[in-house]
C-alpha cells in the first residue's frame, strides 16, 4: 500500500530586511506602510496559507563600521504590526520572531497572550537567540551572552513563559453579574520560577488565551538549536530548502523527537524558500537570472565577498577576478548584526573553493556571487513549481515552505493565483480553512488545559 | 458653584474649543461597573469589545482614547496586590489593543499606557512608532512608572525599595528616581523616533543604495540607568513624534510632564486648585527650557452622567453598595447631567486647562453619555468640534509636526 499523501503547509514571509528583496523594481512598494502588510496578509489568507511570518533584527546591520545601505533597511515592531494585521484578516496565523536575549518573560508572555486573544487564537512565536554585544548596545541589560548561554537562557525563557501561559487554567473568569463573582480563583495567574536566568514570582495578568499559548517556532541550526527545537518547538523555520540538504536536516531533526518523548508529527519542518514563476519553464529561468542580477549589484557582490574575506574589498572591481589575498581570520568581523556570517565557518576553505570555481568558469566577482548565492528555490511554470514543491514534501525534504517573494508587497499574488489552485487540484493543499486557530491549520493537537 | 442648572454666563462668555479624551479601562472606573447591564464583562478580553468602545468614542469626535495598563493584576491597594474575586482582574497589553483597533478607525487618537520602569525604551519606541505607522499618524503613549514591589518581582531584575510612608525622605527619593528614569526613558524614545530623517529612504538605483545612511543617526544616549546606541530599526513615524502624555499629581511628576510631555493629565478638584497646578507646571516648564513649546494640560475627572442628575447620583450609590464601600479617586468624581458637566469643564478650563480626559465610571453607560450627551451640549456652546479637522493626533491637538532634531543639527 502506498503512503498516504502528506498535506502541504504554506506560509508567507513578509519580505523585509533581507538580500532577496528587489526594491528597485518599479512594482516594489513600501516595506513599512501598513497598506503593504495588509495587502500581503490578505493575499496569504486568500490563498488559505497557514500563517504570515515576520523576521526580526534589533540593530541595523553594519559593515566596515557603517550602516549597511544596499538592502531594505527598517522594519516595524513585530507585536504591533501583527496585532494590526489581526484586524484585517480572520484566519491567517500571525508568527512573530522575538528574541529571548533582549526581552523578559513576563512582558513577552503578556504580549503573546494578548496577541492570541486579539486574533482569536492565531499567534505564533519564533524564538530566536541573538548572538552579539553589538545588538546588546540598544538595551538596558546591554552586553550579550556567549553561544552556550544563549540557548540556556532561551530554554529557560520559553519554559518560564510557558509557566506564565499555564498559570491560568482557562475557566477562572466567571463574571457573574448577579452573584458578583468575577474570578473563580483568587490565585489565578500565580507563578513562581526559580532558575539560573530568571528568579521571578507573582501573578500573570492575562487570562489563558484561545490557543493556550502561541505556537512555538525555532530557527537555530546548531546542535543546541536542533535539540532545543526537538524538545520544545512545534515547528522549525529552517534554511534547508534544497532536496538533499532538506532531507538530511529533516531526518536529523525528526529522529531527535523520540528521545524527548514526542511523535514525528509534533514538529513541522518549514524551510524558507524563494520562487520565480513564468508562463513556461524557460521564461521562468530567464526571469530568475534577471532577478539574481537585480539582487546582486556590483556593490552588493563586493559586500558579499567581504563576509568571507572579512576585510575591506572596496578597491576591487566587481566585474574583475576574485582577490588573491587570503581572508582575514581575526576575531572581529567586518560585518555586524547578521546571522549569515556564521554560514562561513572556514573562510580560508570557502575562499579557495570560490577562486577555483571562478577560474574554472571564467566568472567575475559578481558572477560568482550570483552563481553561488541567492539561487531561487523554485523556478518554473506554475505546474513545475507546484509539482516540485509537492515532490519535496512527499519525499520528506520538508513539511511545507515559508515563501519569501522578492517583490514587496505584491510578490505573493502570482503564487496565490497560479500555484495554489494546482496544489489544491492535486489534493495536497486545503481549499478552505477547516479550523479557526493556527494550531488547527498546522494539524497540531489542541493543548490540554493545565 | 451651583451644580443645579446651566449658568447663563457660561453660554454668553467667549468660549474656546476644548479637547476631549476618554480613559478606557476594563468595564469602567468604578470597581463594581462590571455588574451593570451595559458592562459586557465577559468580553473584555476580546478585540470586538475594544473596537466597539473606540468606535463609540470616534462617533463622538473625541480627540483620543487612552488605554490603561499595568505589569501586574489590578489591585484595590495602591502598592500591594489583593486577592479579590469580586472585581475585574486581568488585562490585555494596551499597545496591542491600540494596534488591533487602529485599522478599524480613521480619525481618533490611540494612546496606550506604557510602564517605563521595567521596559526597554528601544522596544517601546519602535512599538509606538509602529502604532503610528499602522494608524497613519494617530499614536501617542501615556508613560507611567511603577513602585510596586510585586511588579518588580515579575521581572526580577531590580529591587525597588518598599515605600512605607509617602512623605518620608526615602519614599521621595525612590519616587524621584523612578520619575527621573522615566524621563530618560522618554528621552531615548524621542531620540529614536528622530534617529531616521524623514527622507532617509532614497532607493537610488544608480548607486544601489536603499537608504542614505547619513540621514540615520546614532542616538548615543548615556544616562544614570541605561545607555542606548540606536538608531531605531523602525523608520521615523508619520507624526515625526507621536504624542507623549503623562498623569501627574505632584511636583516630581509635574517635572516629568514639564520636561518630556505633550499632554499632562492633572487632577484638580476645583478651579483654584487647577490654577495653582497650571502655574506650577508652567514654572517647571520654563525652568526645563521648554517655555515656548506647546504643552497641553488636561483635567482628569471620573464621570457618572445621566440626563437626570438624581439618577446619576443614585447610580453611584447603587454601585457603591455593590462594591461594599464608597468609591474614591485621585480625580474629582462628577455626578450629574451633561449640561452640568459642560459647565464644570468650561469653568475649570478658565484656569488654563485646554482639555479633559474623562474616566467613565461605567463604560457601557457613561461613554455613550459623553459622546451623545456631553458632546452635543459642548457643540451647542461652540466649545467642541463638529467634525474631525485633521487626520493625525497632533493635528487634532493643534500641535505642529516637529522638525527632526538631528536633521536640524546638520542643516
Ligand atoms: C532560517 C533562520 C532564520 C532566522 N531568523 C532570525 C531572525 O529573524 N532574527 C534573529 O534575531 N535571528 C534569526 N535567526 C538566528 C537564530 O535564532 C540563531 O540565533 C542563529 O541561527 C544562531 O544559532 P545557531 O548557532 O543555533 O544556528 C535565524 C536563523 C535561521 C537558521
Amino acid at each position: 500500500m502506498s503512503k498516504p499523501l502528506k498535506q502541504i503547509h504554506l506560509a508567507a514571509h513578509f519580505p523585509g530586511v533581507n538580500n532577496t528583496t528587489v526594491w528597485s523594481d518599479p512594482e516594489a512598494g513600501s516595506h513599512i506602510d501598513f497598506s503593504s502588510f495588509a495587502h500581503f496578509a490578505r493575499t496569504a489568507e486568500r490563498a488559505k496559507f497557514d500563517f504570515l511570518f515576520l523576521a526580526e533584527g534589533l540593530r541595523l546591520r553594519e559593515q566596515g563600521g557603517k550602516i549597511y545601505d544596499l538592502d531594505v533597511v527598517g522594519r516595524p515592531d513585530t507585536f504591533t504590526v501583527l496585532a494590526a494585521l489581526a484586524a484585517v484578516t480572520e484566519r491567517l496565523g500571525l508568527t512573530g520572531t522575538i528574541n529571548s536575549t533582549f526581552n523578559e518573560p513576563y512582558e513577552v508572555a503578556r504580549q503573546f497572550a494578548s496577541l492570541d486573544h486579539l486574533s482569536d487564537g492565531r499567534a505564533a512565536w519564533n524564538v530566536v537567540t541573538s548572538w552579539d554585544a553589538f545588538t546588546g548596545e540598544n538595551f538596558r541589560r546591554g552586553g550579550f551572552l556567549p553561544q552556550e548561554e544563549r540557548y540556556s537562557r532561551a530554554k529557560e525563557f520559553l519554559a518560564t513563559a510557558t509557566e506564565l501561559f499555564d498559570s491560568w487554567d482557562g475557566d477562572e473568569i466567571v463574571a457573574d453579574q448577579e452573584s458578583g463573582v468575577f474570578l473563580r480563583d483568587a490565585k489565578a495567574g500565580a507563578f513562581v520560577h526559580t532558575g539560573r536566568h530568571f528568579d521571578i514570582e507573582g501573578r500573570f495578568n492575562v487570562p489563558r488565551s484561545p490557543q493556550g499559548r502561541p505556537v512555538i517556532f525555532q530557527a537555530g541550526d546548531s546542535e543546541e538549536g536542533r535539540e532545543f527545537a526537538a524538545s520544545s518547538a512545534d515547528a522549525i523555520f529552517s534554511r534547508y530548502a534544497t532536496l538533499d540538504a532538506g532531507r538530511a536536516f529533516y531526518s536529523d531533526v525528526k529522529n531527535r523527537l523520540a528521545r524527548h518523548g514526542r511523535r514525528h508529527d509534533q514538529l513541522l519542518i518549514l524551510p524558507a524558500a524563494t520562487f520565480v514563476l513564468g508562463d513556461t519553464d524557460a521564461e521562468a529561468a530567464e526571469l530568475a537570472r534577471e532577478v539574481r542580477r537585480l539582487q546582486v549589484s556590483g556593490a552588493t557582490a563586493i559586500k558579499h565577498l567581504e563576509f568571507v574575506w572579512n576585510r575591506d574589498l572596496s578597491s576591487y572591481d566587481p566585474d574583475g577576478p576574485l582577490p588573491d589575498i587570503d581572508p582575514n581570520t581575526g576575531d572581529t568581523h567586518i560585518s555586524k548584526g547578521r546571522a549569515q556570517v556564521r554560514m562561513y565557518r572556514d573562510p580560508l576553505a570557502t575562499a579557495r573553493e570560490w577562486r577555483e570555481l571562478a577560474a574554472a568558469n571564467g566568472w567575475s566577482i559578481r558572477d560568482l556571487v550570483i552563481e553561488t548565492g541567492n539561487r531561487q528555490n523554485f523556478v518554473g511554470s506554475p505546474e513545475t513549481v507546484a509539482r516540485t514543491i509537492n515532490d519535496y514534501v512527499q519525499s520528506d525534504a520538508a513539511d511545507g515552505f515559508i515563501l519569501v517573494p522578492h517583490i514587496t508587497p505584491t510578490g505573493l499574488d502570482p503564487f496565490a493565483d497560479k500555484v495554489v489552485p494546482l496544489l489544491q487540484e492535486q489534493g495536497v493543499f486545503r481549499t478552505d480553512y477547516e479550523g479557526t486557530t493556527l494550531r488547527d491549520h498546522l494539524g497540531l493537537d489542541p493543548l490540554p488545559r493545565s | 458653584m451651583s451644580p443645579a442648572a446651566p449658568t447663563p454666563s457660561s453660554s454668553t462668555a467667549p468660549t474656546s474649543e476644548l479637547h476631549l479624551a476618554v480613559a478606557l479601562d476594563g468595564t469602567g472606573w468604578h470597581p463594581a461597573s462590571w455588574r451593570e447591564p451595559t458592562a459586557r464583562p465577559r468580553e473584555v478580553f476580546t478585540a470586538r469589545y475594544w473596537a466597539d468602545l473606540v468606535a463609540e468614542a470616534e462617533r463622538g469626535l473625541l480627540d483620543f482614547v487612552t488605554l490603561e495598563d499595568g505589569l501586574g493584576p489590578q489591585s484595590s491597594h495602591f502598592l500591594d496586590p489583593d486577592e479579590r474575586t469580586d472585581q475585574v482582574r486581568g488585562r490585555l497589553d494596551a499597545v496591542l489593543i491600540a494596534a488591533r483597533i487602529a485599522p478599524l478607525t480613521r480619525h481618533i487618537g490611540l494612546v496606550p499606557t506604557v510602564v517605563a520602569t521595567h521596559t526597554e525604551p528601544f522596544h517601546i519606541s519602535k512599538a509606538i512608532a509602529t502604532l503610528d505607522h499602522v494608524s497613519s499618524g494617530r499614536a501617542g503613549l501615556r508613560v507611567q512608572i511603577t513602585a510596586r514591589p510585586n511588579e518588580a518581582a515579575h521581572f526580577g531584575r531590580r529591587a525597588i525599595p518598599r515605600i512605607e510612608a509617602y512623605d518620608s525622605p526615602d519614599a521621595r527619593e525612590t519616587v524621584s528616581e523612578l520619575f527621573d528614569e522615566a524621563a530618560d526613558h522618554v528621552e531615548v524614545v524621542r531620540r529614536l523616533w528622530d534617529s531616521w530623517e524623514d527622507d532617509a529612504e532614497i532607493r537610488d538605483t544608480a548607486t544601489g543604495r536603499f537608504i542614505d545612511r547619513d540621514k540615520l543617526h546614532y542616538i548615543d544616549f548615556e544616562g544614570r540607568h541605561f545607555s542606548v546606541k540606536g538608531p531605531s530599526i523602525t523608520p521615523r513615524p508619520p507624526q515625526g513624534q507621536p504624542v507623549v502624555t503623562a498623569l501627574a499629581h505632584d511636583t516630581v511628576p509635574y517635572r516629568l510632564v514639564a520636561r518630556q510631555a505633550d499632554i499632562g493629565y492633572v487632577t484638580p478638584h476645583d478651579t483654584g486648585q487647577a490654577r495653582a497646578i497650571v502655574a506650577e507646571i508652567r514654572a517647571e516648564q520654563a525652568s526645563a527650557g521648554r517655555a515656548d513649546e506647546p504643552l497641553h494640560l488636561f483635567g482628569d475627572l471620573v464621570v457618572f452622567l445621566d440626563h437626570d442628575p438624581a439618577e446619576a447620583a443614585s447610580r453611584r450609590e447603587r454601585l457603591d453598595t455593590l462594591a461594599g464601600e464608597p468609591y474614591t479617586s485621585d480625580a474629582r468624581i462628577f455626578t450629574g447631567s451633561p449640561a452640568q458637566l459642560a459647565d464644570l469643564l468650561q469653568e475649570l478650563a478658565s484656569a488654563g486647562l485646554s482639555g479633559f480626559r474623562l474616566r467613565p465610571a461605567v463604560l457601557g453607560h457613561d461613554l455613550p453619555a459623553i459622546t451623545r450627551g456631553l458632546v452635543p451640549e459642548l457643540q451647542r456652546r461652540a466649545a467642541f468640534r463638529r467634525g474631525y479637522e485633521a487626520d493625525t493626533l497632533r493635528g487634532l491637538l493643534g500641535l505642529a509636526r516637529p522638525a527632526n532634531r538631528y536633521a536640524a543639527a546638520t542643516a
